[in-house]
């Protein structure tokens, strides 16, 4: 045990040491910044679902937010409807909008990669108004008001332990939050390690390859649809019980290119792209929207500009920044800069080398 | 991002670690824990630490004055700065011109307001974390004017559960004023969607009684909630009176197809709908050659959005609307005292248009704010503010219309309640009649 210890590669040391800080953050900072934490750890899990889909299968999506949607519904329905207690609905709801994805997948598979994202496009477009149908069912536009989730003794007392005070609903929601992140980032993480997601890759990188190799194309296109599906679903659920509220325009068109922005900022086809792309993806437009107002020295045209245009302007700018300085995202960053680091001190041969740069991640 | 980190935070580390190093190390350090595993365990011990000094934080103190100090009152906003619904957003500026206003007065007994506006972008996720943000972390003393009926209902439950006070909300959502009792530190400032249905159906009555009216409404709260107002207001003759309804929704690219329909049976249409498809309405009915009476409702009957229908080819002819404030484009209000200050006010404002009459309801709302606060005196407790705001108002509100009151009273929660009926000229909207009021119709 401890010789695997010994052996492990540093960056499983980094894993547990991002583990322990999320673990203690709420115990260090507001209630309400827990909430906005959990809000981004959300939108990881989200990012993740869209991250096997868009990094590691090579399927580009515009329509995660309509999945987040179905299960956000899914679970206030049975929770406020069918008096479910609200964390057994989360895997329900994940379960039932992964199937939805799959079903949705088979059709979807037929479509090349620019019209696959046309469909969803019109997924996500059209689920807000769809939801408003049946009004019976969904409460239409008023949305469905949840009560906020009350933690079990068991977690007050020990967070009452460790900090002296009592435990709020938004801390609550951030470690059960945490937790299914945890569990999420772990499958993934090992689905893309076997056999699936090395499938996966093979379709992404060359089709005609991989089904020459004997992969089995359709399959595997609809199981990442599936999957990802399914992360959308769970992040859906817990949006809700974040917010206690879902209504038609918590979902907006908007969500799903956030989802996307998130994706492509941390860095596609990465394990910790995810959660940097949703810490991004979260806390960027609402600083970002906070902080240039304040700012004297920016001038007034462009900073009343970007209050106008809210967060669309802060994704574009940094989008165009990323593209290019770090088309890998973040995580793409430094880890290219660690390699040239390393080179550069081992003296730097191989820097005229020829060697061919690494192979860009994008889909 | 650790503002209530208390001063004393460093030294707690650092004295508790010397401590738990020492005691870990000598209850697990023996030989035969590894050096990666003495490491991992002094990593634990040190972001225990870390996590414990933390919760030496004291908890925030939740007094009934949050928000006030001897020198300034802290009041929230939340609007759509940007978005589809960003054309409101101006009218948070414009309360915060009569703030500046009233602050460059010596303020209100000594203490300056603060307004802050932060932008949801007219989505009611971002209302949750925005309010949770304006109440838990910048501790405002209430909420003022938040926008959007869907929004404001996001975070009603947790205002009354907060007991912060979520006052003179920026929707007509009749509930507002219905529901106060349930909701006690809710209550909204313009008139309720149902109270202008009411005025509309009451000049039909009179005038029209023979009219068959055709309603395009918006597939929303919004638009059920003045739906339901005509069809109370007519009361028995609505079956009879009301020959077709169409829907739309707010995606939808023009509401063409429904106006069409309405044309086939109807001679009066009714308009709730928002600026948008107010616009492209009007343009479909000329198109149609249909000469229907038309209502339009207040919410889309500014001369920005007469004169957007006008160029785009709307006759705009017998067109009706209602107002309870002084237009600032109608002449007859040109020496008005009211708008002689409300011109002042607004030149506070840089980004703000003076004739748009969305401004002038900012600066109107802002007006009964004060006066409120005023009114509190050193009573400033969020419950005396919400008793006097709810049961208390008896205002003369100086960008009102004359006669309207602002106010309130045991058994009213509406603040306005009176409206009167105007017709479009061509140029500009005149007055009719006189103020009818629906005070205490509204069940």
């Amino acid at each position: 045990m401890l010789q695997r210890i010994r052996n492990a590669p540093t960056r499983y040391g980094l894993v547990v040491v991002v583990i322990i800080l999320l673990l203690g953050l709420p115990t260090v900072i507001s209630s309400f910044q827990a909430g906005e934490w959990a809000q981004a750890l959300i939108l990881a899990i989200a990012i993740m679902g869209l991250n096997i889909l868009v990094g590691y299968s090579g399927q580009l999506s515009l329509g995660h937010g309509a999945f987040m949607a179905l299960g956000a519904y899914t679970s206030a329905i049975l929770a406020h409807r069918y008096k479910v207690d609200y964390l057994l609905t989360i895997p329900i709801a994940g379960l039932l909008t992964g199937i939805a994805g799959f079903l949705f997948g088979v059709p979807a598979l037929r479509l090349s990669a620019l019209y696959l994202a046309l469909a969803t496009f019109a997924l996500a477009v059209v689920t807000p108004s769809l939801i408003k149908r049946p009004v019976g069912l969904t409460n239409g536009v008023q949305g469905i008001i949840l009560l906020p989730p009350d933690p079990p003794q068991l977690a007050k007392d020990a967070f009452t332990i460790v900090t002296g005070r009592a435990m709020t609903s938004d801390q609550w929601t951030y470690y059960v939050t945490l937790a299914f992140a945890f569990v999420l980032f772990w499958l993934a993480w090992n689905l893309v390690r076997h056999r699936a997601g090395r499938a996966m890759r093979a379709i992404r990188d060359g089709e005609v390859a991989a089904a020459a190799s004997g992969v089995n194309i359709a399959g595997y296109k609809t199981l990442a649809f599936g999957i990802s599906a399914l992360y959308a679903g769970i992040a859906g659920s817990l949006y809700g019980m974040s917010t206690g509220f879902v209504n038609p325009d918590t979902f907006p068109f908007s969500l799903s290119i956030q989802l996307l922005v998130g994706a492509v900022i941390g860095g596609l086809a990465s394990i910790p792209g995810p959660l940097i792309g949703g810490i991004f993806a979260y806390f960027l437009p609402i600083y970002s929207n906070q902080w240039v107002p304040t700012q004297t020295w920016i001038p007034s045209q462009i900073a009343s500009a970007v209050e106008k245009a809210g967060p669309a302007v802060t994704y574009g700018a940094l989008l165009i920044v990323i593209m290019i300085f770090a088309p890998n995202g973040i995580v793409g960053l430094i880890t290219g800069s660690y390699a040239r680091l390393r080179r550069r001190l081992r003296g730097a041969v191989d820097r005229e080398s020829g060697q061919a740069p690494p192979e860009s991640q994008t889909a | 991002m650790n503002r209530r980190v208390p001063r004393d935070f460093v030294s707690c580390i650092a004295g508790e670690t010397l401590f738990k190093y020492a005691y870990v190390f000598m209850n697990f350090g023996g030989p035969l824990m590894a050096r990666t595993g003495r490491r991992l365990a002094a990593l634990v011990t040190f972001l225990v630490t870390v996590a414990a000094c933390g919760s030496t934080t004291p908890a925030p103190v939740v007094a009934t004055d949050v928000g006030i100090t001897s020198t300034g009152i802290l009041i929230g906003n939340t609007n759509a700065l940007s978005g589809v619904a960003a054309a409101y957003g101006t009218i948070s500026n414009a309360s915060n011109a009569y703030y500046t206003y009233i602050n460059n007065q010596g303020g209100i007994n000594g203490r300056k307001i603060t307004y802050k506006i932060l932008d949801d972008v007219y989505n009611p996720a971002n209302t949750v974390t925005l309010t949770k943000q304006l109440v838990e972390q910048d501790q405002v003393f209430a909420i003022f004017g938040g926008l959007g009926t869907q929004d404001q209902t996001s975070v009603r439950d947790y205002m009354n559960a907060q007991k912060v006070p979520q006052i003179f909300v920026y929707t007509g959502a009749t509930t507002w004023g219905l529901d106060y009792t349930q909701h006690n530190y809710t209550l909204g400032w313009i008139p309720s969607y149902q109270a202008e249905s009411h005025i509309y159906a009451k000049d039909i009555l009179a005038n029209h009684p023979n009219a068959k009216i055709g309603v395009l409404y918006q597939n929303d709260d919004y638009g059920l909630d003045y739906l339901k107002g005509l069809t109370d207001g007519l009361g028995a003759a609505a079956s009879t009176m009301i020959v077709d309804k169409e829907i739309y929704d707010v995606t939808a690219a023009s509401p063409a197809a429904q106006i069409t329909k309405l044309a086939q049976k109807a001679d009066t249409l009714f308009l709730f709908t928002t600026p948008t498809f107010t616009v492209k309405s009007l343009v479909v009915v000329t198109a149609l050659h249909w000469e229907p009476n038309i209502y339009l409702n207040s919410v889309s009957n500014p001369r920005t959005t007469m004169g957007a229908a006008s160029k785009a080819g709307a006759a705009l002819k017998n067109v009706t609307s209602i107002a309870y404030l002084k237009d600032p484009t109608d002449p007859q209000w040109a020496n008005d005292a009211g708008m002689t200050l409300y011109k002042t006010v607004i030149a506070l404002c840089s980004t703000c248009d003076a004739n748009n009459g969305f401004n002038i309801s900012g600066v109107a709302a802002a007006y009964t704010m004060v006066d409120v606060l005023k009114k509190a005196g050193t009573n400033l407790t969020r419950r005396n503010v919400m008793d006097i705001a709810a049961t208390q108002l008896n205002e003369n509100n100086p960008f009102t219309l004359p006669g309207v009151v602002v106010k309130t009273s045991a058994n009213d929660h509406f603040p306005i309640s009176q409206m009167q009926v105007e017709t479009w000229s061509g140029t500009g909207w005149t007055l009719q009649g006189s103020l009818i009021d629906v005070r205490g119709t509204i069940k």
